[in-house]
């Protein structure tokens, strides 16, 4: 790489104080990810309408641009041309930057995730920490959304929405509980590579039940089908985002697939090994890059847990408000409860897989 | 037995995977969907589109204002007045098809004694003024000259069913 780099540059940067340099540096690598993550989460609504569509027998959009692929860049041109109503008794601050609490988190959380085994953004010793605090944070541009817009249904639309978040939150936090117990640290990048070795090392096997309700809560967390009660438009119309139009609402969409490729980016992470390969027992494939780790297995984990996504929402009907509550606070958090103690246990006597 | 059955298909999730593996199955089967304008639908010659009002092989409009198309017309979209024609003939001096009164039913076409007045298989049309909806004689007639070969074709296959 810095053959190509003339040397008046190199010498220029060398001349840099080293906290400018360490400064831009960083810049430059959250550039580089959030432009990723919003380029991903543009044609993930694109393939989202795709998937489905193949789901139902149709093809989905193809006439914007060659297969269609323009269509993303459509969406976000219309909405950003169109007028930003802002409701007229409702309280201006909280209105215009409950959109950005809801992305803020959904972008900021991937600061820690390894996307290789040498780039994180900030390798820190409490990831895993800091990803729960901050998919909570996630929570009060929904409830600020609802009373800002000063609409009734909005509000309920958004208490109802807040209500679920937090049930599932719990059941999502005892999952990784178990997952942090397994590996034996809060560094994300630790706890991949905790799991290296193979597919037979993988958090996925021991921990199956924790991932099952880990990512059953995840997709009751981003709102998604079919834990979509509150943005159901049957019922409630667009529930909590009733009132948005134009860049707001644009934001609120963005916030919601930047969620969902934020929960298959951990899902990936915690229990399917993260960057390593798929293949490392493959031998008959010698020393193809396929076998190694890099960033092109993360990326296909990620994709296939967006799949997922897309896959579930075209399968299954939607859940009834009380069956969702009734699922998250009585059957995941008594499961996961159980399986801390068990684990707790299993790792106190230092019994295989379930301890570090 | 049944209670055990049903509290494992409930733990394992049974029910769910039977119906994603529906969806899966279905992702990979080939889509019927018809892309239209390059891909249509087949259309049948029996199709009642568009009006038309033809002419005998010589150039004589055929319509000689029997008022029957009028009568029968269940929407009352046809509105006639006749009078003298050129030649000294009974004609039309107006015959209005109202294209949103009708219900492109076929009963004026199937009352004519002379198959003046026809429907062809033209579904593709469309408006861009307020007034376009009323079909005139002039009109009628030069959609009658322009798809002549098709209409005839069209009525031909159908004869021995009517």
């Amino acid at each position: 790489m810095n053959r190509f780099i003339p040397d008046f540059v190199l010498e220029w940067w060398a001349g840099l104080p080293a906290a400018v340099q360490s400064v831009t540096v960083s810049t430059t690598q959250i550039l580089v990810v959030t432009v990723a993550i919003i380029l991903t989460v543009a044609f993930a609504t694109y393939f989202e309408r795709k998937v489905i569509g193949y789901m139902q027998g149709r093809l989905g959009p193809n006439r914007v641009g060659p297969r269609g692929l323009a269509q993303p860049f459509a969406d976000v041109i219309k909405l950003l041309i169109k007028e930003v109503i802002v409701p007229q008794q409702s309280n201006r601050f909280l209105f215009l930057i409950a959109p950005l609490l809801a992305l803020v988190p959904a972008l900021a959380t991937w600061a820690v995730i390894p996307l290789s085994e040498n780039f994180v953004i900030a390798d820190i010793d409490a990831g895993l920490l800091y990803v729960l605090s901050l998919t909570s944070m996630g929570v009060y541009g929904i409830i600020l959304a609802g009373w800002a817009a000063n609409s009734k249904y909005a509000f309920l639309g958004a208490m109802r929405s807040a209500a679920q978040i937090v049930a599932y939150e719990i059941a999502m936090g005892f999952a990784l509980v178990g997952v942090l117990m397994a590996a034996g640290s809060l560094n994300l990048g630790e706890i991949v590579r905790a799991q290296a070795g193979g597919v037979s090392e993988w958090f996925v096997w021991p921990l199956l039940p924790l991932f099952v309700v880990y990512f059953v809560s995840a997709v009751a967390e981003t709102n998604r089908a079919p834990f979509d009660v509150a943005e159901g438009e049957s019922e409630i119309v667009a529930g909590f985002h009733v009132e948005y139009s134009g860049v707001a609402f644009a934001i609120f969409f963005l916030a919601e697939y930047a969620n969902m490729v934020l929960i298959s980016a951990l899902t990936a992470v915690f229990f399917f090994g993260g960057w390593g390969s798929l293949l490392e027992g493959w031998t008959f494939l010698g020393d193809s890059w396929l076998r190694e780790p890099s960033f092109f297995w993360l990326a296909a984990k990620i994709a296939f847990f967006m799949f997922a996504y897309f896959w579930f929402r075209a399968t299954f009907p939607r859940y009834r408000y009380d069956q969702i509550m009734r699922l998250g606070w009585k059957v995941f958090i008594p499961v996961t409860l159980v399986w801390i103690a068990v684990e707790g246990v299993m790792a106190w006597m230092k019994v295989g897989p379930w301890a570090p | 037995m049944n209670r055990l059955r049903s509290w494992a298909r409930t733990l394992l999730l049974y029910e769910l995977w039977i119906g994603l593996a529906v969806t899966l199955r279905n992702f990979f089967r080939p889509e019927v969907t018809v892309q239209y304008p390059e891909e249509k639908t087949p259309q049948s010659f029996r199709y009642r589109g568009l009006h038309a009002l033809r002419r005998y092989p010589n150039g004589e409009e055929r319509c000689i204002a029997c008022k029957l198309c009028e009568a029968v017309c269940p929407a009352l979209a046809i509105t006639i007045e006749s009078g003298i024609g050129e030649d000294g003939t009974r004609r039309t001096t107006r015959y209005d098809i109202d294209l949103f009164k009708c219900i492109y039913c076929g009963f004026c076409e199937e009352a004519c004694p002379v198959d003046a007045i026809v429907e062809t298989r033209i579904h593709e049309y469309h408006m861009e003024t307020p007034g376009e909806n009323i079909m005139t004689k002039d009109k009628l007639l030069a959609i009658g000259d322009r798809f002549e070969a098709m209409i005839a074709a069209d009525k031909a296959a159908d004869a021995k069913y009517r």
